[in-house]
């Protein structure tokens, strides 16, 4: 009978199983909100920009992206995008996309600074997501020596080691990153736009972005100490280059030595 | 001294110190030999000058390299000058070329100088091979020296491989990655000598040493035995001319070396020297800096060999995937071992091709006068094709760059290269010898006719002529003056059997020689012209 005394509560199993998914629940919420570390924005907006950015988005964006932003076949969802992510698309004149194809091309914006910020405004209330870095978290005052080793390892193998950009499969390609504002750089890196993978703050911190802009800042603002470029594209550009202008110079130099004197 | 110039009277310094090294040296004969060498004048036999220049310019720069560049693999702190690679960790290698590039005085403007140079080595080298073989000057007497060129061509590639790994950037330290890589596709003997060359498993810390051991003795030493041999063969042979009046296979025309060509090719290597010291100073080449220390983890987008090593890239991006094979415990990874035999094999053949040609044409005669390439159709499309075949290979080592500047899909480049491999070489063989054969037609219409002033005349009877204008003698020779060749036969030999290597000849023969535009003769040009005359004259009665 000791054995009948020391029998569970039928309601026990239930228990234990509430308990653990709560706390493997909770655990992963909170981990994710911590690998997230982001706030919801809209203190940073007003009641204002939001209603300008739904028109906005009415009028240049729904009719790909449906009317609550909830997309369609021919575009996704922007539903905890945040507004990050649509403040790269947009103020780089990425979005609204002209044409589809492999990716899509960076062209002139076609907004007024104002009308992103209303369309950020109201992307940031569509639900969670990366905010817009401030002005601090892009500043160029980071370390410079670790951005560049952060760079190689994470970024080189499709941007090129100096951010000359090259070459992905089918058509798509990493961009160049000279002349790439350093906020852009910041949200591409947090939110993976396009064939670019998400490197969240769990797998770059805010810190190490900062030291890849300084990085890239450094390598745009300082002109390479051995004289003109030649768009920093490398051994191929150096070879045309040898062929084409020393060798034909030279050639040009034999043809005149080996003209006969009249 | 001024004196001795003015008039080098008996017992001058000049004719003093003329005397004391002809009777120790024998100065005399020697700069009767070599400063009576004729040499004649044409652009386009200073190519091999430049490549010399190109060479003593390496010398120069990288001895001056040598003094500050320190062949380690030992991890260092770098604590230089250039911020972003500031506390960062690489080898000695690396932080001695970055000491180079940014603190010793004129220490970039040398790596430039040497660099630049080194690619204009290899190019001028190549130029030269090809006006070498365009204008058929490997043949007799000069198959030997084709092949000392072509192990100097050769060599210039290893020199210039092993220099550009030195630097241990990431970028040099992808391209020696590629290498391990390809040496480890050999079956059996790979992994072995992988190590062997690494010392351990790749990057190890031997391989700068090694290749710097290869890079400032071994191979500049090879180098410069062969340019000794190269030209003592050009002094041996003499030098060739182009066809024209009074040029013969048995004389030169030409300047003397002393005093023409000695201040000519002088004043020509400080022109060469001067062109690379304006490039190197104002052009950027390998800015070792911005790729970082060799960390086998990343690689870079856009990472590509120096183009002489190019077109072996190439064969590697344009080899088809996935056509591994397992057998007897071995892999056979014939995406790597193909285009290994393919660069080999493209080596062979060119080394190879004037015993070919030799052999097909059986000419044993000696060529001291050149072809124009027109002349020789059969091997100037070849020739063509070769350098189709090598120009497609050399462009796939850029696809990736093809691809994002001309916003192509980088699949679509690369298919259409694999295409383009077999099919450019096949056309450029088609249209430079249907263009050469109608050029040859060209001359001959204009050596026996003349040529086409525009001049329209009309005769009494109203027929309408264009008048034609002979040529002069001068121009004549040039258009008439080559040999040809016809197909030869498959004779049977002694045994009265036509052997496989007789029918393998013949049918090359006929390869080479069955289209052919026979050389104008002096009949005809006579013929011609009494029927030029006839014609004006006696118009009516000709036709």
């Amino acid at each position: 009978m000791a054995f009948k005394k020391n029998r569970r509560s039928p309601l026990a199993a239930i228990i234990v199983m509430a308990a653990g998914l709560a706390l493997t629940g909770g655990g992963y919420a909170a981990a994710t909100a911590a690998v997230d570390a982001v706030k919801p924005v809209s203190a940073a907006y007003t009641a204002e920009q939001v209603t300008e950015g739904k028109k906005l988005f009415l009028a240049n964006c729904a009719s790909c992206h449906g009317k609550n932003a909830e997309g369609t076949k021919a575009a996704p969802s922007l539903i905890g995008v945040g507004a990050a992510a649509v403040e790269f698309q947009v103020d780089s004149g990425r979005m609204p996309g002209q044409a589809s194809g492999p990716q899509l091309q960076v062209k002139k914006k076609q907004f007024t600074d104002e009308q992103v910020d209303a369309l950020v405004a109201y992307a940031s209330t569509l639900g969670d997501g990366p905010a817009v870095p401030t002005e601090e978290m892009i500043a160029a005052n980071g370390n410079a020596t670790r951005g560049g080793e952060l760079f190689r390892i994470n970024c080189a193998m499709c941007h090129n080691a100096v951010g000359a950009g090259g070459a992905l499969t089918e058509g798509k390609y990493a961009p160049a990153l000279k002349g790439v504002p350093a906020d852009h750089i910041y949200e591409a890196m947090l939110t993976g736009p396009q064939n670019m993978p998400v490197f969240n703050d769990a797998n770059l911190t805010p810190q190490d972005k900062k030291d890849i802009i300084t990085y890239l800042k450094f390598v745009e603002e300082n002109p390479s100490a051995g004289g003109y470029e030649l768009a920093n594209l490398g051994p191929v550009v150096e070879g045309l280059f040898t062929w084409v202008f020393i060798l034909g110079f030279i050639i040009a130099i034999t043809i005149w030595l080996g003209a006969k004197s009249n | 001294m001024s004196n001795a110039v003015a008039a080098p009277k008996k017992g001058g310094f000049l004719a003093g110190t003329a005397n004391y090294l002809d009777e120790r040296v024998g100065v005399a004969g020697i700069l009767k030999e070599f400063g009576r060498k004729v040499f004649p004048d044409h652009w386009s036999f200073m190519l091999g000058e430049v490549a010399l220049y190109s060479f003593l310019v390496l010398l120069l720069s990288g001895t001056f390299l040598t003094f500050f560049f320190q062949p380690s693999m030992e991890p260092v702190i770098y604590n230089g000058v250039y911020g972003p690679l500031k506390g960062a960790e690489m080898s000695i290698a690396y932080a001695s070329t970055l000491d180079i590039s940014f603190e010793v005085r004129g220490g970039l403007l040398m790596r430039q100088v040497h660099h630049w140079s080194a690619l204009l080595f290899v190019a001028a080298a190549g130029l030269h091979m090809l006006r070498v073989f365009f204008t058929g000057a490997f043949r007799k007497p000069r198959e030997i020296n084709w092949v000392v060129g072509f192990v100097l061509f050769v060599l210039g590639m290893a020199g210039g491989f092993t220099g550009y790994s030195l630097p241990d950037d990431l970028l040099s330290g992808n391209g020696l990655r590629i290498i391990d890589g390809m040496i480890k596709g050999l079956p059996v003997i790979g992994a072995y000598t992988s190590s062997l060359l690494f010392g351990g498993e790749f990057p190890g810390e031997a391989i700068v040493a090694r290749l710097y051991g290869l890079h400032i003795l071994l191979v500049p030493a090879l180098i410069l035995v062969f340019i000794v041999i190269h030209l003592f063969m050009v002094v041996i042979h003499k030098h060739t001319h182009y066809s024209g009046p009074g040029r013969k296979d048995t004389n030169v025309v030409g300047y003397p070396l002393m005093p023409v060509y000695v201040a000519k090719a002088g004043g020509f290597f400080f022109i060469v020297f001067g062109v690379i010291m304006l490039i190197a100073a104002t052009f950027t080449i390998n800015p070792v800096w911005n790729y970082g220390g060799y960390d086998p983890s990343p690689v870079s987008a856009g990472t590509q060999p120096d183009w002489y090593i190019g077109w072996l890239d190439g064969a590697l991006r344009l080899a088809p995937t996935g056509i591994e094979v397992h057998s007897g415990g071995v892999t056979w990874a014939w995406n790597i071992l193909l285009p290994m035999i393919v660069g080999v094999g493209f080596l062979v053949v060119v080394a190879a091709y004037p015993f070919i040609e030799a052999w097909v044409t059986g000419d044993k005669r000696e060529h001291h006068v050149l072809d124009r390439p027109r002349n020789a159709p059969t091997r100037t499309a070849i020739g063509a094709a070769g350098v189709t075949f090598y120009a497609v290979l050399w462009a796939g080592a850029g696809t990736d760059l093809i691809a994002t500047n001309f916003k192509m899909s980088l699949n679509q480049v690369l298919t259409s290269m694999q295409i383009l491999l077999f099919v450019a070489p096949v056309l450029a063989y088609i249209i430079t010898k249907r263009t050469c054969l109608s050029l040859q037609r060209k001359d001959r219409s204009i050596a026996l006719h003349g040529r086409e002033t525009g001049r329209i005349v009309r005769l009494p009877h109203g027929e309408y002529i264009e008048v034609h204008e002979p040529l002069d003698e001068f121009e004549q020779w040039k258009l008439v003056d080559f040999k040809d060749y016809q197909p030869t036969l498959a004779r049977p030999n002694a045994a009265g059997k036509i052997t496989l290597r007789a029918r393998l000849r013949a049918g090359l023969s006929r390869f080479y020689f069955e289209d052919r535009i026979a050389p104008v003769t002096q009949t005809e040009i006579e013929d011609a012209h009494h029927h030029g005359d006839h014609s004006a004259i006696e118009n009516k009665d000709s036709h």
